[in-house]
């Protein structure tokens, strides 16, 4: 299967190893990538919030681009806010005359043209659930991840808005409480725990803005993945690795805390669990250091411990939202 | 029935501004935005009151209101919204207007965003390392001294670089660019 691959400016630098296990996997899951020739930054937050036209232009120069490339009609994101930016801009220029003819009134003066609904916007994560399978990355295990307690951390923009993938999704995903990178995270072998806040804010780009704003929204996640005694986060979004992995101790620093929980992506894990050498999947670069995690690998514990003290019958908090069947 | 007031203006110019936003009137004033909001204990008004306030043409209120400025972009109050208003985008809208305005008095987070875009403008691509130079130089350096350990750690994990990115196609970025920047506002 071939794919426009969009990789985004944090893959470069700051989410490098995403890309480093994101290509490794690829090609034994028979996943083949190319990258958009020339591709532009996608405006993350910031561009719109000064300039609309510009920042659907931005964007629009990178689908307008895939498009004359002609590897596929599917172009592949691996960063959520790269993922949010492209398809939304595909779906507002499908479904917004006037910003169909702005945008490609801007892109006229690049020479190029957009027509939305030519290119297929999709996150990484969902082409290898929906592409790869279960089933099929099942039989590319060869060292399951035994005895490793996990919380999937699937963060905001690959199951919000509606139209990004959440509830009009064919697969139903709920965008309140998705189970797709639970269940991959399973067919690698590893323990999943339930993780209530598994679609919470990170606190994106509040870091610069407002720290305190942003290191509680961290401390909430790293405190709620404790809670249920995981022994690493596991994430399909850069930004929430950054924010959770390279702050963590300044959030420790702020609120006195001691958290030392290791952040990794799904890729890294599947690619762990395919038999790769850590360091081939970026594993180390991590600043909360994996490696006491990744040793309890094939350390099966003989009796997990329970996730949460069990609820008195007469509690009257709200019950928090409990892990689902997956048909 | 009474005609057109200045108060619908204010409120017909932040629809125009927000594909999809001809919604905004039917808010319902449920409180289910502010209430999914992981940053409105920290905003001055909820999304809900900033609504309330758009409809009673309080325009100098809401363009200086920090509400906009602490939104995470999360989407959670637009996945629940009863009535499909695109909060997430409006309020996008109003940092925009509060912007060429200049209505909202905290330049941080405006400044942060016109960093991030000098960036995109000057080499197609996000510099974490010029635009965190940049941004911290010139805003409160005292205060972001904590954030120096951080950036030790990205350098020490060859997670950041002191050298921007550029695409080859700048030439061709920077007339899409200005186009748009020239269109009229949609």
């Amino acid at each position: 299967m071939r794919y426009a691959y969009y990789p985004g400016c944090s893959l470069t630098h700051s989410a490098e190893p995403y890309d480093l296990s994101t290509k490794a996997i690829a090609a034994p899951l028979g996943l083949s990538l190319e990258e958009i020739d020339d591709w532009n930054c996608c405006g993350a937050t910031e561009y719109i919030s000064i300039d609309k036209n510009a920042a659907y232009a931005l964007v629009g120069r990178n689908l307008a681009l895939a498009a004359r490339q002609g590897v596929s009609s599917d172009v592949v994101a691996p960063c959520s806010a790269c993922f949010l930016n492209l398809r939304k801009v595909d779906h507002y220029m499908a479904k917004y005359p006037a910003v169909r003819e702005k945008t490609n009134a801007a892109l006229a003066a690049g020479n190029l043209h957009y027509e939305p609904g030519s290119m297929h916007v999709r996150h990484l994560l969902d082409v290898v659930v929906e592409d790869v399978g279960y089933e099929t990355l099942q039989t590319r295990v060869v060292r399951p991840l035994d005895g490793l307690r996990v919380a999937p951390y699937y963060g905001c923009l690959i199951v919000r808005p509606q139209w990004n993938g959440g509830s009009v999704d064919p697969r139903g995903v709920d965008p309140e409480y998705p189970m797709h990178l639970d269940r991959l995270l399973r067919t690698l072998g590893a323990e999943v725990v339930d993780f209530p806040l598994k679609t919470h804010c990170c606190g994106g780009h509040m870091t610069q803005i407002s720290a305190d704003t942003a290191y509680e929204l961290i401390r909430r996640l790293l405190h709620n993945a404790s809670e249920y005694e995981a022994d690493i986060i596991v994430t399909a979004c850069p930004m929430c690795q950054l924010n959770l992995d390279a702050y963590q101790s300044q959030v420790n620093r702020h609120f006195g805390t001691n958290f030392h929980l290791p952040v990794l992506y799904f890729t890294q894990m599947i690619g762990l669990a395919m038999g790769m050498a850590p360091a081939d999947l970026g594993i180390g670069r991590e600043v909360v250091s994996a490696a006491a995690a990744l040793g309890k690998i094939g350390t099966r514990t003989p009796a997990a411990p329970s996730a949460a003290p069990r609820r008195k019958r007469d509690d009257k908090a709200l019950p928090m939202p409990r892990q689902r069947e997956e048909t | 029935m009474h005609g057109p007031s200045s108060d619908d203006s204010f409120m017909a110019e932040v629809i125009a501004t927000t594909p999809g936003a001809e919604t905004l009137i039917t808010c319902l004033q449920c409180g289910t935005c502010g209430g999914s909001c992981p940053s409105g204990p920290d905003m001055d008004h909820t999304p809900r009151q900033l609504f309330a306030m758009i409809s009673a043409g309080l325009r100098e209120e809401v363009l200086q209101s920090n509400t906009p400025w602490y939104c995470v972009a999360c989407y959670f109050c637009m996945a629940r919204c009863p009535k499909d208003i695109p909060i997430t985008d409006l309020m996008y809208s109003l940092k925009r207007m509060a912007v060429r305005e200049k209505l909202y008095d905290d330049r941080d987070a405006p400044d942060w965003s016109k960093s991030f875009i000098g960036m995109v403008d000057s080499y197609g691509r996000s510099f974490e390392f010029g635009l965190a130079t940049r941004y911290h130089l010139t805003h409160h350096p005292l205060r972001k001294v904590g954030v120096g350990p951080m950036a030790l750690d990205m350098f020490s994990k060859d997670r950041m670089s002191l050298k921007p990115d550029r695409i080859k196609g700048m030439g061709q970025l920077r007339a899409i660019l200005d186009r748009a920047k020239s269109q009229e506002a949609m």
